[in-house]
């Protein structure tokens, strides 16, 4: 039996700050007694809860947008075996740290959520899928309910690596069920994960955020989580902004302008020569159409780009484009699972590629063959890696298409020796080690001999 | 009502390491891209070239193309 919670249910927020709502930096405090005093018991479960999450129009925070009560109802109806459950909350992208925020600072919301789908669905496993250095305060937040019995699917915890591809659906699943090639992607055929996953048994992964989100409709209902965004985008969404001034997470409200939401102002983007949605599998945009874009991945999407999990990231014009994306796509091609033929001689050529347009100079490389490289890896892999990648590369290319002429006709600029400002990159983007070579010399060797 | 069910012809890329011997053996459907990979120009098989389908699938040394059928 559940004890009985001595909480008043608290009102809901009526402020835009929902899940970062009394995280502040001077507050540390995750334990389960201050989030059950902040929002209350455990609330309603069961089929009303996903009428209610259709009513609300949540949808998945990870990046792929799917609404989260039609996802339920396809698990439900996948097969008679009860589901397994996974909140996701491998966060390999580089430049997010929402999900970090969130495990660190409120994992209770998260858990809650997962507590929720599970009781709602029969699950047959909850897990919670953390990356190792995330794990001691899940582990303890996880041991706070289990002395209050909390929970009616006892939260099983799964490490994962800190690698970009771990958070993978197949990838999670792989992991989980303790496959030779662990957290790593894997062909699934047709079958879904969701109907096909864990164990063979239907599995509903969703990013820790989106967890979060369904504690709070859950408690507060469709209403209140529709009482702020727009009709076709609600709610909020954490967005992690990377800026001159540092990285930080947000909460956004859906259908805001993006500037807005963000916090950047004109003054600060006339310092900014592009924006990076979505991470390093999102796309960029220029500045002009970020001050014009409401937080909503439909017109993101027709702008070439993608929310994604909420990554934003202000490139200065003191920095050197090319050399950041550069460096960005020779990490991707390292983090890539190495499976699958097309990504691994495709990025390994957009990374070569990118770094020796970077050094430029007259013949070096042609943007379009970037293009060729791009729509030949699209598609093409077991996982979504390689498409991340070809949007990167293509948008990047439109958007510092200005760039691109001038390094092809003038060679390296002046900047591609700053520090590289986009995170955890690396070493990557460094001049190639063989210079690109081009023909003539070559010619002259075999003629002259 | 009856459902009605199409033939798609599938890569598993993480399996494939691109001999080519599906190429060879279904040109009508599948190149090679330029490191050798097959593209499969449309994945919808008709019956009029499902033997021919199979016989790629057969072919493969390392059983990485699946004719797969498709609620559709």
């Amino acid at each position: 039996m559940s004890t009985v919670m001595p909480y008043r249910s608290p009102s809901p927020p009526e402020t835009a700050a929902r899940l970062l709502l009394g995280l502040s930096a001077d507050t540390t405090d995750a334990s389960l007694q201050t989030h059950l005093e902040r929002w209350g018991a455990l609330p309603r479960r069961g089929p009303e809860l996903v009428n209610e999450l259709d009513a609300s129009g949540l949808a998945g925070h990870g990046g792929a947008w799917f609404p989260v009560a039609a996802k339920w109802r396809s698990v439900a109806a996948a097969s008679r075996r009860r589901p397994v459950i996974v909140a996701n909350g491998a966060e390999g992208e580089p430049a997010s740290r929402k999900d970090a925020l969130l495990l660190t600072r409120a994992p209770h919301l998260i858990l809650d959520g997962l507590s929720l789908a599970s009781e709602t669905m029969r699950a047959h496993r909850a897990i919670a899928y953390v990356p190792a250095h995330l794990r001691p305060t899940v582990d303890h937040a996880v041991a706070e309910r289990r002395r209050r019995r909390m929970d009616a699917v006892e939260i099983e915890i799964v490490e994962c690596p800190h690698t970009f591809l771990a958070g993978q659906e197949t990838a999670v699943v792989s992991q989980i069920g303790g496959g030779r090639r662990a957290a790593l992607p894997t062909f699934q055929g047709l079958t879904p994960v969701r109907e096909r996953g864990v164990s063979g048994r239907p599995t509903l992964i969703h990013n820790a955020e989106t967890l979060a989100q369904v504690a709070l409709v859950g408690r507060f209902g469709a209403g209140w989580f529709r009482s702020v965004g727009a009709t076709d985008a609600p709610g909020t969404m954490l967005m992690t902004v990377t800026r001159a001034t540092g990285t930080f997470v947000v909460e956004a409200v859906l259908g805001s302008s993006l500037p807005q939401a963000t916090g950047v102002t004109d003054e600060e983007l006339a310092t900014v020569q592009g924006v990076l949605l979505g991470g390093y599998g999102g796309g960029w945009v220029s500045t002009r159409d970020f001050s014009q874009l409401p937080v909503s991945e439909k017109p993101v999407r027709r702008a070439g780009s993608t929310l994604g999990a909420g990554v934003v990231a202000l490139l200065p014009r003191d920095v050197c484009p090319l050399a950041e994306m550069a460096a960005v796509v020779r990490y991707m091609e390292r983090q890539g699972a190495g499976q699958c033929g097309p990504c691994i001689h495709g990025l390994a050529d957009l990374a070569s590629s990118m770094e020796a347009l970077t050094w430029g100079g007259p013949g070096s490389v042609r943007p379009e063959r970037l293009a060729e490289v791009c729509h030949l890896v699209e598609g093409r892999g077991a996982c979504r890696h390689p498409d991340g990648v070809a949007r990167f590369v293509r948008t990047g290319l439109q958007v510092f298409a200005d760039e691109v002429i001038a390094h092809q006709r003038d060679g390296a600029c002046a900047r591609v020796r700053a520090p590289r400002v986009l995170p955890g990159t690396g070493a990557g983007g460094t001049p190639p080690a063989t210079r690109p070579v081009r023909a003539t010399p070559t010619r002259r060797l075999v003629r002259g001999s | 009502m009856t459902t009605r069910w199409k033939l798609e012809l599938v890569v598993d890329p993480v399996a494939c390491d691109g001999r080519g011997v599906c190429a060879e053996v279904f040109p009508e459907r599948i190149e090679r891209d330029r490191w050798g990979y097959p593209i499969v120009e449309d994945a919808d098989i008709s019956p009029n070239l499902q033997e021919h389908a199979v016989r790629a699938v057969r072919s493969c040394p390392k059983q990485a193309l699946h004719l797969v059928e498709r609620r559709c």
